[in-house]
């Protein structure tokens, strides 16, 4: 009796076994976060120059990200610039700004390069994408909108456009577009070569 | 072997005084129910007369009158065993006694503390240790057996490594059940209460194969401490206060026993630490909030037994907030700057990146014994294994979401059969049957790292052992083991082309035209793997035993292994597994001449482990990312020879005087081009000084001084660009870090408080110095220093 209830046993448990087994279907899972796109758009009148970034897979793809620059930047011009982030492989694409904008509190662009004397300086302010009113903190500025400033100087550069998130906006020069002392997590850092003719 | 003897006790009040005739007779024989020897010199009582059994075990007791006598069998370790007889109905009666006894008392819920295997190197921790990590976790305190150490995720999660394999190589047994718990990433812990056993014992290698044929690192088995069968309540409550992380842990069971055999054990244990400190600054979000229970009753009788088992285990591990970053730059920037880049105000808060872990783990166990054959065992348990990792995302919102959510549950039934009823020859032999689901939550909003999986193992084995002589025992033994896994893996097309799977798994794709750019693909992989082990035990001129095994062991590639595909965002490096990726082989040799007397003893223990088609995980490039440069990690395959050593002197100087010395060294090498293994522990030299005197209150103190040399042997730095630098840099992720030195000190004191009960009083001081260190195998070596100075104030009760 001893063998049989062993093998009862077991063939209970194949049983059961088996009954657990199920065919459902995985269900696939988009990367919420993805950045397929970084535009950057520096106008002057009519004068254009746009800066894009485009990497299909994003972060966990193995493509490689490509950017590319339309445009050249002039000397001596102040450019009303603004970004925008996409999530192209959505559709219709994402607009990736609407979630920093949600939480200007918590992001802001910086803009950062060493040449030509090039200036940034931020046109935007924390109060621009909510409610409460523009007083105190809320007149810290996000960096979706910007001029940028060149000089008489010209030749071949970078821009590095970082964008940092649950960072330090009070610390010191942070306001102002220096990253040294922000902390935070980066969302976005990427280096455009630039022109200045 | 050794008898006892038996006597029986007339019992008054069952003899019915009525007149009859006093002519009848009993006759019989006392045998031994474990192995069917006839048992000489057994006694049977009846009134005042007392018979003994003769050398065949028969006895012949005459006079008796027609009624019902109650005989209580008895011995000096064991309960009383009553037996009622009608005389008037029997006149041949056979005794079965048990002369193991003594084992049968115990509750013995998984074996005893006896050795696991005759011929592998093997330790066993036991309630002191135990007792003195009761706030830390199981991979601190195997760290005090020679040849062990453990890969770090800062001081919380700690994964043991048993001469310098860890991870799938290392198979935890708690409490008869083999640990399902993610055991395939470098951050998840052993997710085991520590205090939930009584013992510990750590098989170096693959030679306990009744548990499994894939621990080509090692077994650790966890038992739980055992209650006597009889009419008793008892119980230990341990609490323990740490300065640093400014928390502590209280753990307390109780035992309830019964004459009858049963019991009810029921333990809880709570830790809570805020954030642990370095010598120089805090250590930001390394607080931990752990919680345990557990629940077991059951009947354990003299022929059969069963029990029932519960385990609920959750733990909240913060990950020190300066680890998180966000890509090669910040890691360039950790590892030049020396000091984390943040360090904030301490805290009890346990913020973003954190670990919630829950595993829940259930037993039904029935054993019976048969006569002159042995014991059978069947068992069934369930565990389910819930894993949630919490990163810093984008938004605040996304933050609360988990950025890995899986859930593996699985059910294993076993059955063994342990043929001992023989003296000089023992086996067993079992069957396994186990399926297993994970399943990885999609609403993470982020691509799994692992897929939804089905998984089916079985297995079979056979064990024996032959006492050649007094001297000499030989062990051997075989193993099956069949793995299927059955997963449904999406890849991103790039992805797909990148590894050039393509050409050699195209059958596996069921649709290629799952949104976002990815494929779905349904591998199916089967693996048979084969284990053995042969080995030898000789004791000698008393003191000396030498041990020789060697064990043969086949694991199947796990999930991360075979799956990873993606940014792994609490590690901030993008993970690449192979699909390719075949089981590996290791044969391992190992020795070890112990000596032990009451002066001295000294243990030498080299081994030799070759590993066929060994899998590593190693950093080989990096990926551009709008977030800048990943480090890319990636799985892969080589001949791989691991040679080591681990030897331990102690020496008894004087009656209150003791030193302790131990050494370890392993060297970890590819076969083919000498390159250096990654993640082998260094070697690491310790010496102990205790002074004990038991007559003032069982008073010891020690102090501990160890030694980690640098790590010389590692594979080389990549290359990577880094756009801060504008140009490439070598990304020092392999250089480990310095040597160093520590030095522990440890006291304790026994009082007995009415007479039962004990008080234990325990300090330690860990890191005495304060020395800032780091160590090769913490991941956040590149982050910040190890533990500062620590006092651990511990009192355990007895009762």
């Amino acid at each position: 009796m001893n063998l049989h209830k062993l093998l009862a046993m077991l063939l209970v448990g194949a049983l059961f076994l088996t009954s657990c087994s199920d065919d459902d279907d995985s269900m696939p899972v988009n990367d919420e976060e993805l950045i397929t796109t970084m535009l950057v758009t520096l106008v002057d009148g009519a004068d254009t120059v746009t800066l894009r970034f485009y990497d299909e897979d994003g972060a966990d793809g193995p493509t490689e990200p490509v950017s590319e620059i339309v445009g050249t930047l002039k000397t001596s011009t102040t450019y009303n610039g603004s970004i925008s982030i996409l999530n192209e492989s959505e559709d219709p694409a994402e607009n990736v700004n609407e979630e920093i904008e949600g939480e200007a509190d918590e992001h802001q662009f910086f803009y950062l390069t060493n040449d030509f004397g090039i200036t940034i300086e931020y046109t935007d302010q924390e109060c621009d994408y909510n409610e409460d009113p523009c007083e105190g903190s809320n007149t810290l500025p996000v960096g979706i909108t910007f001029t940028l400033t060149t000089t008489d100087a010209t030749g071949k550069g970078e821009l590095r456009v970082v964008l940092r998130h649950e960072l330090d906006k009070d610390a010191q020069g942070v306001a102002d577009g220096d990253i040294t002392n922000a902390g935070g997590s980066p969302d976005i850092d990427w280096t455009f070569d630039i022109d200045v003719e | 072997m050794k008898r006892f003897t038996f006597t029986l006790v007339f019992l008054l009040g069952l003899f019915n005084l009525s007149a009859q005739d006093c002519d009848k007779t009993l006759t019989g024989k006392v045998i031994d129910f474990h192995d069917g020897v006839p048992l000489e010199g057994a006694t049977i009582t009846y009134n005042s007369t007392t018979i003994q059994t003769d050398a065949e075990g028969k006895y012949l007791i005459t006079g008796l009158c027609g009624t019902s006598y109650a005989f209580t069998i008895s011995h000096v370790d064991c309960n009383s065993q009553v037996v009622t007889l009608d005389i008037n109905q029997i006149s041949t009666r056979d005794f079965y006694l048990e002369h193991h006894l003594n084992e049968l008392q115990e509750v013995k819920v998984s074996g005893a503390k006896s050795n696991k295997t005759s011929s592998a190197q093997e330790e066993t921790i036991g309630e002191n240790i135990l007792e003195k990590y009761s706030s830390a976790s199981l991979g601190d305190a195997l760290r005090e057996i020679t040849g062990v150490s453990s890969l770090n995720t800062g001081s919380t999660i700690v994964k043991p490594i048993i001469q310098g394999l860890n991870g799938s190589r290392v198979l935890i047994m708690n409490n008869g059940v083999r640990m399902q718990d993610m055991e395939w990433g470098d951050e998840h812990a052993p997710n085991v209460d520590i205090n939930t056993a009584g013992y510990v014992t750590v098989v170096k290698g693959a030679a306990a194969l009744r548990y499994g044929g894939d621990a080509i690192g090692g077994v650790i088995v966890m038992e739980p401490s055992k209650a006597p069968a009889k009419d008793t309540i008892m119980g230990k409550t341990v609490v323990t206060g740490a300065s640093n992380g400014r928390g502590g842990s209280i753990s307390s069971e109780i035992i309830k026993g019964y004459k009858s055999g049963w019991f009810i054990k029921g333990q809880g244990t709570l830790k809570r630490f805020g954030d642990v400190e370095a010598p120089d600054y805090i250590l930001s979000n390394t607080g931990v909030f752990e919680k345990g229970a557990s629940l077991a009753f059951g009947v354990n009788k003299f022929t059969y037994g069963w029990d029932a088992f519960y385990s609920f285990y959750d733990n909240e591990i913060g990950v020190l907030a300066a680890s998180h970053i966000g890509n090669v730059d910040d890691l360039i920037e950790s590892i030049n700057s020396r000091e984390p880049s943040i360090i904030r105000d301490f805290t009890y808060d346990i913020d973003n990146p954190k670990q919630e872990v829950t595993h829940h783990l259930g037993r039904l166990r029935y054993f019976k014994r048969f006569e002159k054959l042995g014991k059978w065992t069947t068992q069934y348990d369930f565990q389910l294994n819930q894993r949630f990792e919490f990163d810093i995302r984008r938004t605040q919102e996304r933050s609360e979401i988990p950025s890995i959510d899986l859930e593996l549950t699985t059910h294993t039934l076993t059955s063994d059969f342990e043929f001992d009823s023989k003296p000089n020859y023992k086996f067993t032999t079992g069957i396994l049957v186990r399926y297993q689901e994970n399943f990885a939550d999609p609403l993470t909003g982020v691509r799994r790292l692992i897929p939804d999986y089905d998984k089916y193992d079985a297995g079979a084995f056979i064990t024996g052992e032959y006492d050649l002589n007094d001297n000499v025992i030989l062990d051997a033994g075989v193993r099956y083991d069949f793995n299927r896994i059955d997963a449904q893996k999406f890849y991103l097309n790039g992805r797909w082309e990148d590894r050039g799977y393509e050409q050699d798994f195209s059958d596996i794709v069921v649709d290629r035209n799952v949104t976002g750019s990815q494929l779905l693909t349904k591998p199916v992989f089967d693996y048979h793997n084969i284990s053995g082990t042969t080995g030898v035990q000789y004791t000698f001129k008393d003191e000396y035993q030498f041990r020789a095994n060697y064990a043969l062991s086949q694991r199947a590639p796990n999930p991360s292994e075979l799956f990873s595909d993606g940014l792994h965002h609490s590690a901030a490096r993008i993970e690449l597994g192979d699909l390719r990726i075949d089981q590996e082989t290791s044969h391992k040799l190992s020795l070890s001449i112990i000596k032990n007397n009451k002066k001295w003893g000294w243990e030498i223990a080299p081994y030799a482990n070759f590993i066929k088609d060994y899998i590593l995980l190693e950093p080989v490039d990096t990926e551009l990312t709008i977030r800048g440069a990943f480090p890319v990690w990636e799985y892969r395959q080589t001949d791989a020879r691991l040679l080591g050593i681990d030897t331990k002197v102690y020496a008894n100087w004087h009656s209150n005087w003791r030193t302790d010395h131990n050494f370890s060294l392993i060297k970890g090498h590819e076969t083919d081009d000498e390159r250096a293994l990654i993640n082998m522990p260094a070697p690491n030299f310790n010496n102990k000084i205790t002074f004990a005197k038991p007559d003032w209150y069982d008073f010891a103190i020690s102090l501990e001084s160890q030694y980690h040399f640098r790590q010389n042997e590692f594979p080389s730095n990549i290359t990577v660009f880094s756009p801060d630098a504008g140009e490439n840099v070598v990304l020092e992720v392999n250089t480990p870090p310095d040597a160093y030195h520590l030095l522990h000190l440890d006291t304790g004191m026994k009082f007995k408080i009415g007479t039962i009960s004990t008080l234990n009083l325990g300090l330690t001081i860990n890191n005495i110095a304060n020395t800032a260190y780091r160590n090769y195998l913490n991941r956040q070596r590149y982050f910040a220093d190890d533990l500062g100075r620590n006092f651990l104030l511990r009192l355990s009760i007895n009762y």
